[in-house]
């Protein structure tokens, strides 16, 4: 008798902590779930007033009708979005790395004086870099480019790149270093053979910030693309919103989003460790 | 001579001794080159060019012409710079304070010891991920007075007499848009303040409880002391982020209704890039700037650890 007198109080409390936790889940997925359900219903019924809950027939009308939008539909977008952001993750791991190692290991004249230059990036927020950037790109004909989107998002990345990596050699204990220069290594094979390896968590953490950043950015996509065919996917689904196409097509627009959420979404999941460990990393030592 | 060399250099005979120390010091100094160029080039620059831009009449193309301080006295005048400023500023008060609550409140929860929380804090989370721009374009059609389902919803279980036009007016228009916001941003700085309460050693609240303390004063004398780090660096970054919202204003209101929602970085944007006064526009990204390297000293301190060493 006495037992179920000492089990009650704690049954209550996680039937109540449960049950608050499954309220918050469902809210906190609410947007994501119609999103995905309404872009699964035939056009005409996910533009219907009233809107449907649930899909009277599961259609990927939506998603085909996508494929027709603009020339190439679309896929081109999403390459675009890909394109840039896989320049956007190749430089940044590069220059983050190379660079943080160097700050982190090394002494030479001005180190600190650069490291503090580099580092103030990471209190200047972009938006005010972007009018002359805007100007820089043009003059060089870079503006309506993918690339030089790509050296926009680049730059972006690096403040948090080249601090994370510059942290995460600090952590490389010095005797591997010492034992592979003691053997004749010179610097740049010491990092490739050895280091890189015991970093790559953190180039692996960085490369996810600099995908995902990349591939939902919007002010600066907005901005310097200015030729449709050359839209990222999120502008692109902007064309959708506004009803460019026509009527606005919210099955359709809401299919874009499913397209645009995947990826960010997939990579986290596979990722989780590394995503949660940038932001402790890179934030809470600060 | 003192060795500053962070790594100790293998043992050499005399000659190559000094030249191994410079070799190191060139190596590094080429390691750190191309970032430092490329953020030299992309960063620096257009930072000083932005100061440079504002003493000038920046057209795209054209003449472009010295003019003084007179973009930041236009400034003054702007009244549609002045509402944007304040728009944003009342947004940024209430929607921060909004943000912190909700994220408290589910770290909380987040941390207790329960099978399957980890799903709970991923599912929290994921918004965070999906980007501002894909989150605007969710809500925009959640909000719609007549596809918009939380319309259907709100109808059907008869919580309102009819469809709400919940973007058609200006106090509504900011509310909805910031419930958007908080759904989409309170997952970073609910995990923020989980690892800063991961560090508060369980021991403390045990000895608390000895002493016979409730719940809000464990949460007064050992929780938020302990968070001050935490707490001042999730404030910083959700004041920062809130006054340079554009994503979602430009998306789901376009600013209106009648440019209530014009957000201070959407007014820079039409002047730089719609209009092309890219000068005027450079003049406000200024302003803007100063703004936050003042607001965000003036958290820090007032923030500050009372005993940092």
């Amino acid at each position: 008798m006495s037992q179920k007198v000492h089990r009650k109080p704690k049954l209550l409390k996680y039937t109540l902590l449960y049950t608050v936790l499954i309220i918050l889940a469902a809210a906190f997925l609410f947007p994501l779930v119609w999103s995905t359900l309404n872009s699964f219903k035939p056009a005409a019924e996910a533009m219907s007033v009233p809107p449907t809950y649930l899909p009277t027939t599961f259609s990927f009308e939506n998603y085909i009708k996508l494929t027709t939008y603009g020339r190439g539909g679309i896929f081109r977008h999403v390459f675009n979005s890909a394109f840039v952001s896989l320049l956007t993750v190749i430089g940044t791991i590069l220059l983050s790395t190379l660079g943080g190692y160097g700050f982190a290991r090394f002494t030479f004249t001005g180190k600190n004086v650069l490291f503090i230059m580099v580092l103030s990036t990471l209190m200047i927020p972009f938006q005010s870099i972007l009018i002359p950037l805007f100007v820089m790109l043009t003059a060089v004909d870079l503006h309506n480019n993918l690339f030089g989107l790509a050296l926009v998002y680049i730059t972006f990345q690096l403040p948090f790149g080249i601090f994370l990596m510059r942290t995460t050699f600090m952590m490389v204990p010095r005797e591997i270093e010492e034992a592979a220069l003691l053997d004749g290594c010179t610097s740049l094979s010491v990092l490739y053979r050895m280091l890189l390896r015991l970093v790559l968590p953190g180039i692996v953490t960085v490369a996810i910030y600099a995908f995902i950043n990349s591939w939902n950015e919007f002010i600066a996509a907005l901005i310097f693309m200015t030729d449709q065919d050359n839209f990222t996917l999120p502008i692109f689904l902007t064309t959708v919103r506004s009803g460019q196409y026509g009527q606005v097509d919210w099955g359709a627009l809401q299919a874009g989003v499913v397209v645009s959420i995947i990826p960010s979404v997939f990579i986290f999941l596979m990722l989780q460790r590394y995503y949660m460990n940038g932001l402790m990393g890179g934030a809470v030592k600060s | 001579m003192a060795s500053t060399t962070l790594v100790q250099r293998p043992p050499q005979d005399a000659k190559s001794a000094m030249s191994w120390e410079r070799k190191r010091a060139i190596m590094g100094f080429l390691f750190v080159l191309p970032t430092v160029v490329f953020v030299g080039i992309f960063f620096l620059i257009p930072l000083l060019m932005t100061i440079f831009m504002s003493f000038h009449d920046w057209p795209l193309f054209g003449e472009r012409a010295f003019i003084g301080l007179t973009n930041y006295i236009d400034l003054l005048t702007d009244k549609q710079f002045i509402n944007s400023l304040g728009f944003t500023f009342r947004y940024t008060v209430v929607i921060t304070p909004l943000i912190f609550l909700t994220a408290f409140t589910l770290a909380s929860l987040v941390r207790q010891d329960i099978p399957g929380i980890g799903i709970f804090r991923t599912i929290f989370f994921i918004p965070v991920v999906i980007g501002l721009g894909i989150s605007s374009l969710i809500w925009v059609w959640l909000l719609h007075d007549q596809v918009g389902i939380i319309n259907k919803i709100l109808l059907d279980l008869h919580l309102i007499p009819k469809a709400q036009l919940w973007l058609a007016n200006p106090p509504s228009a900011m509310n909805v848009i910031m419930l958007s916001v908080v759904w989409k941003t309170v997952g970073l700085t609910m995990v923020l303040l989980v690892a800063g309460m991961q560090a508060i050693p369980d021991e403390f609240y045990e000895a608390a409880e000895v002493d016979g303390a409730n719940y809000w004063q464990k949460l007064r004398f050992i929780t938020l002391p302990l968070l001050r780090r935490t707490i001042a660096l999730a404030l910083v970054l959700s004041v920062i982020g809130s006054l340079l919202s554009f994503d979602q204003f430009f998306i789901i209101t376009n600013g209106g209704p009648r440019n209530s929602t014009l957000s201070i970085v959407y007014w820079i944007f039409n002047n730089s890039f719609t209009y092309f006064k890219m000068g005027y526009g450079a003049a406000m990204s200024i302003v803007l700037l100063v703004i936050l390297v003042i607001l965000s000293g003036l958290q820090l301190y007032l923030l500050r650890d009372s005993s940092d060493m």
